[in-house]
């Protein structure tokens, strides 16, 4: 295999290795906050409870997503300098305002919050948490604005084949970032909310019952039902964007070789690059048209405009499925059992075992349907880094295959034990039950005073 | 002088300010790290719970300086992370175990804990001597040869005796009773190999540098210069000195942790002189290897306002968590 594949592979490896992390950390650091400000308003110790148990939780992703965003920094010098030598005038301020603004901002207050109490008031403890969520959502802002400005570039002119910011807050709000923010902030918001059901759905079926399951688990589920809607508009929304602004990635997604009115959405299909046609289809005529432009007959433009310029089609196209797939299973299952709980009145212990079973299995769904959808936006940028302008392929490095397949293999067999660890250490501390949890005294507490 | 001029300058003085506070602060982490070798379940719990809160945040001073090096000198971090590509894995791949072990250990079930324990040793050794070599290999402009690689070894073992030291110091700073003790009778077997480190550096560095030793040895740069070495002897020696004073189980505890970072201070300016202005040393200076202007403007104005708000929060943190480490109390 050539450098670059090698290259490519490995910076694919860290950055879905990366991105799990994240998902989790931006919304549960804000249901944290929730599940903390429920305990000051409430008094009820199982909102304390939740808050430390999910704190747990909250602190193991995040030092996971900080190992592997420090290896991602890294890389773009080690793996890309080209990149950061053509590009980096604009990568550069904008990964630089990550760090500034957002990554010392969670650092620094989760030490507070993880190791705060007793040490500091309810209300320094309750910033600190606070803190630490606005950090993260930070960092979404920034890392996705430098992600978006790859897709959609503008703002910039080009100098002696580097490029020049012209206009920053052209470059920072540049045309896709406002959707793609708000797709990452709701895909972690459904992360979250399916890891809280599912972790107390699990924790239900195995009698490892803490005094929050029950209320975490209809947060979950309300969090999920309130946000899938929410996710397929904006989905939605997003697809519409990224029709105006990249066709080529649209097509891929959709399979569509010619240009074509009246388009149909191919609901199984095996896109063949060599004949440049797909085997096996199944479609439903027109839809893909309807869908994407919101006209039966509406025209698509096809992949063989693109001869040349054009992502790799199949992995596009399975993983634009698998991400959609993954968000109707979300809607059905959210749904389902949300009403199910709200119609036996709250009572976790009434919910029917297979459902519970189902929500249990489904604990880290958002983990497939993040991982697919960025794997929609990353390949479907090929072969480009910034979006029609710089090629993958000539920004590599210049390390010899061997030292980078060696690079490789190591991170790939550290990630793969991470992982599992992961996930090990998770069903651990669910299995943990709350008999050792103290419950400090509660202080000032208005409600239940008043 | 003018913006272009003056910009470069200030960026580079930003990550060596940077590297330097992450060589202090995680320096001192990772020397806890090394330390639990050999230390009681118990002890080592303890010695987690003294750098827990602080860990996240000394580990981003690393993140800072790459991203100043990345963000402003874009001509130049092709070159220093293309020739230091397998340090910079190994390192990584140190600091990734040895951050996650963190929370493992006292996440899994029992019978894994020593092996997240040892994770976290070997991850502290590994980011260490990777960084160690990393700096030898910087330092002598990544030239090939047995005789450079002989060096950054030196440096690699001489940065993870200083680790060792500052973890030393720190824990006799942050603990009590036994625990305390044993910091102090590792700190007195770590002094030695620093001293030694030291000395075969200030030897190796000139002879293997003309540049180095052009700056080092000319009048009258010599005698303005003579302060830097004479007073980071005198630090080491009282250092050593307190070593076996009782009065650093008392109120002087935080002396000698104190003097350490006074030797890494004055390393750390020894090191900038023979370095200006070259980014990568004899090749690249600041100025060939600096970005456009209007991207350092831009990202100066964030730094002038958010640099200060970061030591802000950094001091609240340390003041927060002032006084001795208490018991690992999450778990």
């Amino acid at each position: 295999m050539d450098a670059v594949l090698l290259a490519r592979l490995q910076f694919a490896l860290n950055i879905s290795f990366h991105i799990l992390f994240p998902t989790i950390t931006i919304a549960l650091a804000w249901v944290l906050l929730f599940f903390r400000w429920r305990w000051l308003a409430t008094g009820a110790a199982s909102w304390l409870s939740a808050y430390r148990f999910w704190t747990k939780v909250f602190a193991l992703s995040f030092a996971l997503g900080v190992v592997s965003g420090i290896t991602m920094s890294f890389q773009f010098g080690s793996n890309w300098p080209g990149f950061m030598e053509r590009a980096g005038n604009i990568a550069g301020p904008l990964l630089g305002y990550e760090v500034l603004t957002a990554f010392f901002l969670e650092a620094s207050f989760l030490g507070v919050m993880l190791f705060g109490h007793g040490r500091v008031s309810e209300r320094v403890h309750l910033i600190a948490t606070a803190l630490v969520a606005g950090g993260t959502t930070l960092s979404a802002f920034w890392i996705l604005s430098l992600n978006s400005w790859m897709q959609t570039p503008q703002g910039f002119e080009i100098i002696q084949g580097e490029f020049h910011a012209k206009d920053w807050l052209e470059v920072i709000f540049n045309p896709s970032f406002p959707y793609r923010l708000a797709h990452k902030l709701l895909a972690s918001g459904l992360t979250v909310a399916f890891l809280l059901a599912g972790v107390s759905a699990w924790q239900l079926l195995k009698q490892r019952v803490q005094p929050h399951t029950g209320a975490v688990l209809r947060v979950g589920l309300t969090l999920a039902a309130v946000l899938i809607p929410l996710q397929i508009f904006m989905g939605d929304q997003h697809g519409l964007n990224t029709l105006k602004h990249q066709p080529q990635k649209v097509a891929a997604m959709e399979g569509l070789w010619e240009t074509e009115r009246g388009a149909p959405l191919l609901l199984f299909a095996w896109p063949n690059e060599q004949t440049r046609r797909n085997d096996y289809a199944i479609e439903i005529p027109r839809l893909a048209s309807l869908i994407l432009t919101h006209e039966a007959d509406g025209e698509l433009r096809g992949l063989n405009e693109f001869q040349g310029a054009h992502p790799p089609v199949a992995p596009v196209f399975f993983a634009f499925r698998v991400m959609v797939g993954m968000g109707l299973a979300m809607l059905a299952a959210s749904w389902l059992a949300w009403w199910l709980y709200r119609r036996r009145g709250w009572r976790p212990e009434e919910l029917p075992r297979p459902l519970l079973r189902l929500l249990a299995w489904m604990s880290f769904s958002g983990w497939v349907a993040t991982l697919a959808g960025w794997y929609v936006t990353e390949i479907g940028r090929q072969p480009f880094l910034v979006y029609g302008w710089l090629r993958t392929a000539e920004l590599a490095s210049a390390t010899p295959a061997p030292t980078i397949a060696l690079s490789l293999a190591g991170y790939a067999s550290l990630y793969l034990g991470l992982l599992l660890a992961y996930v090990m250490v998770v069903k651990t501390m669910a299995e943990k039950t709350a008999a050792a949890e103290p419950v400090a005294p509660v202080n000032f507490n208005r409600r239940v005073a008043a | 002088m003018s913006a272009e001029q003056w910009m470069p300058l200030v960026f580079m003085a930003l990550m060596g300010f940077a590297l330097l506070l992450y060589v202090v602060l995680d320096g001192y982490d990772l020397g806890v790290g090394l330390l639990m070798l050999g230390a009681s379940d118990a002890d080592k719990d303890r010695m987690i719970a003294s750098i827990g809160p602080f860990w996240d945040a000394n580990e981003t001073w690393l993140v800072l300086g790459v991203g100043v090096l990345l963000i402003a000198f874009p001509k130049a971090q092709g070159v220093v992370m293309q020739a230091l590509y397998l340090p910079i894995v190994l390192m990584l791949m140190g600091l990734m175990l040895r951050g996650v072990a963190f929370d493992f250990r006292v996440k899994v079930q029992a019978e894994w804990k020593p092996l997240w324990n040892r994770a976290f040793m070997g991850g502290s050794l590994l980011a260490a001597l990777a960084q160690g070599w990393m700096l030898g290999r910087y330092v002598t402009a990544f030239q090939p040869g047995g005789l450079f690689d002989a060096f950054a070894l030196l440096i690699a073992l001489a940065l993870t005796a200083a680790y060792l030291l500052l973890g030393a110091t720190w824990l006799i700073m942050k603990t009590e009773a036994l625990l305390q003790q044993r910091a102090i009778r590792l700190a007195k077997r770590a002094w030695p190999l620093l001293l030694l480190g030291l000395a075969a550096i200030s030897v190796a560095t000139p002879w293997l540098s003309p540049t180095v030793r052009e700056r080092w040895f000319t009048m009258p740069g010599f005698i303005a210069l003579l302060p830097i070495p004479l007073t980071s002897a005198l630090a080491l020696l009282a250092l050593r000195g307190l070593l076996n004073s009782s009065r650093i189980v008392g109120k002087l505890c935080w002396a000698p942790f104190a003097l350490m970072v006074l030797v890494m201070l004055l390393g750390f300016f020894g090191l900038a002189y023979s370095l200006y202005p070259y980014v990568v040393m004899d090749r690249i200076t600041v100025w060939q290897a600096a970005a456009a202007p209007k991207s350092l403007q831009f990202i100066l104005v964030g730094c002038a306002i958010t640099v200060p708000a970061i030591l802000a929060y950094t001091a609240f943190a340390y003041r927060v968590f002032w006084g001795k480490a208490g018991e690992l109390s999450y778990a």
